[in-house]
């Protein structure tokens, strides 16, 4: 699968470059922007937010926990007091309303570095993988807190490459930078979206925070694709796109469910027929009737059974 | 078709795929616990803190510290001082947890606290109210042969600069054995009233401090628990809890007597040339 086509071209041509990469341009924005409003304080004295990641205060009113932190810490046996505790719940609340991802997708910083490994994987059209399961995050979220519990301190913390890099660029990057290289490698070399898309804890995390959110994004004119497969090409959690495009037929409703998704709508720029939206789950009716069902979502469908 | 995404085999009813999903999570577990296990040896080293490392006002027990900081620094942001700083990933303090150095840069010990305040944890106790009652750590003088104090010179400026002067630290005042004419002003720290501030340690003139914060458990020792110290016993009952003196009777060397209540041990008189001199009294016998 090299890169010999750019996805996302055909969508270029048919609705331009700006529309074509709107969310992409916005989540990026979003990204840089809360690096930037961590980072105004240190560097330029504006003091809008204090701390990192793992914690911050904002305008001196707002708490903001990372829950997964949090969980380690109750996992370690520690009895965290009152603003650690209502800054968790904020961003509970937060994160399963807008879809767990989206903290990785529109704040993590990892998720830049990722990104360019990506990029650079399909630009030099290196191949070779290694196959990791998905699932195993998952194993990896648990060892996590089995890890907190069992040494008593937030174990995760001492090699956590989120906050290691984040933590860094606030506070001084020292051999964090190596941190971050070492996951761009992974990426880059060893495993097509190795890190985010199989190994990282904090995603697996929020992957449970997003298993009933509302917002979710839809295939909801999934009966005019034409089978490009430009979504699978940017998606960094391409599993998650098939049962909701090409369900129609076994009567699987064109919402994305799976908490995987990032909502990072990168789907929704680089489709040429806009088949992709965002929208709420509870959307979810099987409309087509098959007999309308174009001929390629059948045999795209048949091919899994 | 190529490009179709590649889904982790679901557990279908055919036993290949089965046994090729339990071997998926058998494999997956074995990654996941040889990490794990790199990880756990890795915490539990960084469970100790480096001796020249000191944590912050208020903060819980070690041990303790560790589950409950969260690694954000708003007790680093708030210092006024810059006392603080977050360990980072290559340093032997826990990554990410707050800690000073106090050679170089020592608490000053902030009125207000603001450190603890800010901790949204706890993890730096908000019990603390009074900074005078913190604990990071307790001065020593760890080498009495560089101290200049010690030395037999009045430098002073441990005791000079330190916030709980004569409290914290006094100057014992010694009689000079080498000079045979002068005082040594020896510094002493007193544990009940130093906070581990670490002024002195900064301030101490020579190369190498002679004075230092140390983790209270290094620097403190402790009586056996069954210890009681007479004097203390007898200020706090108002007499000896020992019946006064038990007459001397056995092993006395020849010629001597005990004499209970009065002069002790005394010299049967006339003195016999053959004798030792009686303890303590080398002088008088030669
Ligand atoms: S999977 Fe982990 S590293 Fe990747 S974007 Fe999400 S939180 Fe960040
Ligand atoms: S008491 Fe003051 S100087 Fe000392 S660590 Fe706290 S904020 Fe800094
Ligand atoms: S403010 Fe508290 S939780 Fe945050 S780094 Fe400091 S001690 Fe840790
Ligand atoms: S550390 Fe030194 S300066 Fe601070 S209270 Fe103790 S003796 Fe005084």
């Amino acid at each position: 699968m090299a890169a010999l086509k750019r996805p996302g071209a055909e969508a270029i041509v048919a609705k331009g470059w700006f529309a074509a990469h709107k969310w992409l341009i916005v989540r990026r924005v979003s990204q840089a922007g809360v690096l930037a409003l961590f980072l105004l304080g240190p560097l330029a004295g504006v003091w809008i937010v204090k701390g990192n990641l793992n914690f911050s205060y904002t305008l001196n009113v707002l708490p903001l926990t990372d829950p997964y932190v949090l969980l380690q810490s109750l996992a370690g046996g520690a009895t965290p007091e009152g603003k650690a505790l209502i800054g968790a719940a904020i961003v509970l609340v937060f994160y399963f309303l807008v879809g767990g991802r989206v903290y990785c997708s529109w704040v993590c910083p990892v998720n830049l570095v990722t990104d360019v490994a990506h990029w650079l994987r399909r630009r030099l059209g290196i191949g070779r993988t290694v196959r990791i399961p998905r699932k195993l995050r998952y194993y990896a979220l648990a060892a996590t807190l089995a890890l907190a519990a069992a040494t008593g301190t937030v174990a995760w913390e001492l090699v956590n490459p989120v906050s290691m890099v984040h933590r860094g660029l606030i506070f001084g990057i020292g051999a964090a930078w190596a941190v971050v290289l070492a996951v761009f490698l992974f990426d880059l070399l060893f495993a097509e979206r190795g890190w985010c898309g199989h190994v990282c804890p904090v995603g697996a995390f929020y992957s449970v925070v997003a298993l009933k959110s509302p917002l979710r994004v839809t295939a909801a004119r999934r009966a005019d694709c034409n089978d490009c497969m430009d979504c699978y090409a940017v998606c960094p959690e391409m599993h998650v796109i098939k049962p909701a495009l090409k369900g129609a037929a076994r009567g699987v409703g064109p919402v994305i469910l799976s908490p995987n998704c990032t909502n990072c709508g990168r789907c929704i720029d680089v489709c040429s027929k806009d088949v992709f939206r965002f929208g709420l789950r509870y959307d979810n009716r099987v409309t087509e009737s098959a007999g309308r069902m174009p001929a390629g979502a059948v045999a795209a469908c048949s091919d899994r059974a | 078709m190529n490009d179709a995404p590649k889904t982790a085999p679901a557990p279908a009813p055919d036993s290949a795929a089965r046994r090729q999903f339990v071997l998926d999570a058998a494999k997956m577990a074995c990654g996941i616990g040889f990490a794990a296990g790199g990880l756990a040896l890795y915490a539990k080293q960084s469970k100790a803190l480096p001796p020249d490392a000191l944590r912050p006002p208020g903060a819980l027990a070690e041990t303790a510290f560790q589950s409950a900081c969260i690694r954000c620094g708003l007790c680093v942001r708030d210092c006024p001082y810059k006392t603080l700083d977050l360990a980072k990933p290559e340093s032997n303090v826990a990554t990410g947890t707050p800690y000073f150095n106090a050679r170089t840069v020592p608490c000053e010990m902030c009125e207000d606290i603001p450190c603890v305040k800010a901790c949204p944890t706890g993890a730096l106790e908000h019990s603390l109210t009074d900074i005078r009652k913190a604990k990071m750590g307790l001065a020593v003088i760890v080498d009495q042969e560089t101290c200049l104090n010690y030395l037999g010179m009045r430098c002073d400026v441990c005791h000079r600069v330190c916030p709980l002067i004569d409290k914290a630290i006094t100057l014992d005042p010694e009689h000079n054995t080498r000079t045979g004419k002068h005082t040594r002003f020896i510094p002493v720290v007193h544990s009940e009233h130093c906070t581990g501030c670490g002024k002195c340690e900064k301030a101490c003139v020579l190369e190498e401090a002679a004075i230092k914060v140390l983790p209270f458990a290094l620097a403190k020792g402790a009586l056996g628990k069954h210890y009681r110290l007479g004097w203390k016993e007898k200020e706090r009952s108002g007499e000896s809890l020992v019946p006064a003196d038990t007459p001397h009777q056995y092993n006395l060397p020849e010629g001597y007597r005990y004499e209970l209540g009065g002069r002790g041990l005394v010299r049967d008189e006339p003195a016999l040339s053959t004798l030792p001199p009686a303890p303590g009294t080398a002088k008088g016998a030669r």
